[in-house]
């Protein structure tokens, strides 16, 4: 009995290191994975890379015909689409984070807050699908509208930045609306009642003694939504009219990283395809950045805890 | 908080009446202004719920579910999108076996190694994982998979792509449900002399086993819908195939074709079908995933 004590010791010890390397070694993929996506995009997209030099980042023709590939107008019509669907999402997604947090009874904020959830379950095509049919001709009617009511010469589409804005929008409501709702969630209810005790309307209680509390976790679920939107790719190729060139205005067709992406790869080749892989580093290293800028807002900007 | 605030209104009642009119109607104002924003943020949600329920439901058949896209005729519908049913099936199965083996693993290792040096940048690397674009892991796989010619435009690329976005999801899952069991179960099997590798795998993950499998759910309703990274690695496919070493179609595949490159009304007509079977399908793991997390509360 004694003797077999150490040997048994050992042997469980050695089939306790076999399960961690096995559990260490499984978890490495996650490490590996992101320099493996990281090398095969930068050695896929080289070739083009190598061509256009700082061309690839800063020029503005993007022509298959004549081997051209700069890459500017997508990287600018990707921030015009993020930055264009957050200007309509943040509020939206704040207001309903606030509903409800704050406002509704829980036998509302419940459904609504499950809602709100499907919409993040949506599937990228089936948004697109909407766009096409649903978005695209309602946007078309407000342009023709315009140009009644104005007299200018134009040929309303539909399709364009204006319309892959509102999918975006869309989209990323719920994703902001959820990190929000928790941060809002997140503040000690100390700060609401001493708002309270000093006399503050319900909306004085929000504004000085929520808003600012959560506002860095609001700012990092913000960041995110950006990522997101920029990331985001069918249902903006569906709508957006993937033309090579800057957006004219609000409404006129253009490309976006990821919907160029999805749009000429079935029919590039050669320096083309190389081109395309070098924008997938580009959105690569843009969500790496995106992520890690976010936790750091959130974790250095949140005031330390109060006593609960 | 709101207990304590109809307490107080009795005593302060002279102190309510102080409150300007101005601030009062701020206040109804702004409650008014958040209200309407959450009106607004679920117009689009009924809007299209709507509209892929009204549309789907007149182009759905029976053929839908039995024929395959080759049998489609764009002029006048017909055929259906059981190539595209069996090759999701297929994709988020294989997806599925990658998600779990690796998410599991690294869930462990985050929650149950938690002091070794590597935990909180494997952390971070997870979290970055989940906001990495579909269509670049797509890419990504394209380049490792299929332009190396080691598995060519195939099922497997296209599951081996969708496991890759499951993962984080899957980590981060098991990570958080692991933290959630009591350490006195693990002293307990400690206690009783069984290795830990034992404790881990016999009495910690079966405890945790309703949390993985809610995320293994979510995990699912997520990468079925996913079409961007499955352009350039499964490819699609109008045929019925089995063999995962050929191109495969999946019903976002499918949505996207009929919908965008598609030009006939009768196509786009199937494109709302085959949204409503998506929708239904995601909705269904959905609330299966909703239900366990309840049931274990």
């Amino acid at each position: 009995m004694i003797s077999n004590t150490p040997r048994s010791r050992s042997m469980t010890s050695a089939a306790d290191n076999t399960f961690k390397n096995i559990i260490i070694g499984l978890a490495s993929v996650v490490l590996v994975a992101i320099f493996l996506y990281g090398f095969v995009l930068i050695s896929g997209g080289f070739p083009a890379i190598a061509r256009e030099g700082i061309g690839f980042v800063f020029g503005l023709e993007w022509n298959p015909g004549t081997e051209k590939f700069q890459a500017l107008p997508f990287i600018l019509g990707s921030f015009f689409t993020g930055f264009g669907a957050l200007v309509i999402a943040v509020p939206l997604s704040v207001a309903s984070a606030l509903f409800i947090v704050e406002y509704a009874p829980k036998w509302i904020a419940v459904p609504v807050g499950y809602m709100i959830e499907m919409l993040a379950a949506i599937p990228s095509v089936v948004y697109g699908l909407w766009g096409i049919f649903a978005l695209i001709p309602a946007v078309r009617s407000f342009q023709v509208w315009i140009v009644g009511a104005t007299g200018i010469e134009w040929s309303p589409s539909g399709i364009g930045l204006m319309s892959a804005i509102l999918v975006l929008a869309v989209m990323v409501i719920p994703y902001i609306c959820a990190i929000a709702r928790d941060v809002i969630q997140l503040v000690p209810n100390d700060q609401r009642e001493a708002a309270y005790a000093l006399g503050a309307t319900k909306w004085e209680v929000i504004r000085y003694g929520i808003l600012p509390y959560a506002r860095a976790g609001i700012l990092g679920g913000v960041i995110l939504g950006l990522g997101r939107a920029i990331g985001e790719t069918l249902a903006v190729t569906m709508v957006i009219g993937n033309a090579s060139e800057i957006a004219k205005n609000l409404f006129s067709s253009t490309a976006t990283m990821s919907s160029l992406i999805a749009s000429q790869f079935g029919e590039a080749g050669g320096t083309q395809l190389s081109a395309l892989i070098a924008l997938g580093f580009l959105l690569l290293a843009f969500s790496v950045i995106v992520n890690l800028v976010a936790r750091i807002v959130i974790t250095k900007l949140t005031p330390v805890g109060t006593r609960l | 908080m709101t207990s304590l605030q109809n307490e107080a209104i009795p005593q302060t009642k002279a102190l309510v009446r102080t409150v300007s009119s101005a601030r009062q109607f701020q206040n109804n104002f702004m409650a008014g202004l958040v209200t309407l924003g959450t009106g607004i943020v679920l117009i689009p949600l009924f809007l299209i719920v709507g509209q892929v329920v009204f549309n789907g439901i007149s182009a759905m058949n029976l053929d839908f579910f039995v024929q395959t896209e080759r049998q489609m005729s764009a002029l006048t519908g017909g055929g259906g999108v059981l190539n595209a049913i069996v090759g999701t099936i297929l994709m988020v199965g294989i997806a599925l076996v990658l998600g779990l083996l690796v998410g599991i693993g690294t869930g462990i290792f985050l929650a149950e190694f938690a002091e070794h040096p590597l935990v909180p940048l494997i952390r971070v690397m997870s979290d970055v994982l989940t906001g990495i674009p579909a269509i670049v892991v797509g890419l990504v796989v394209y380049g490792l998979l299929v332009a190396t010619k080691l598995t060519g435009y195939s099922g497997i690329a296209g599951g081996v792509a969708l496991g890759l976005i499951m993962i984080p999801i899957i980590v981060r899952a098991t990570e958080e449900v692991l933290k959630l069991i009591p350490t006195n179960i693990r002293e307990a099997g400690l206690a009783l002399g069984l290795p830990r590798w034992k404790v881990t795998l016999s009495i910690v993950l079966p405890a945790a086993s309703s949390g993985i499998i809610t995320g293994a759910i979510l995990g699912i309703s997520r990468v079925s819908g996913e079409a961007a990274p499955l352009l350039f690695t499964s490819l699609g496919n109008p045929d019925l195939v089995w063999n995962i070493l050929q191109p495969m179609g999946a019903m976002p595949l499918s949505v996207y074709n009929l919908a965008f490159k598609a030009l006939t009304p009768a196509q786009n007509a199937q494109a709302w079908a085959g949204a409503l079977v998506l929708m239904l399908f995601i909705l269904a793991t959905n609330i299966a995933a909703r239900r366990l997390t309840r049931q274990k509360s």
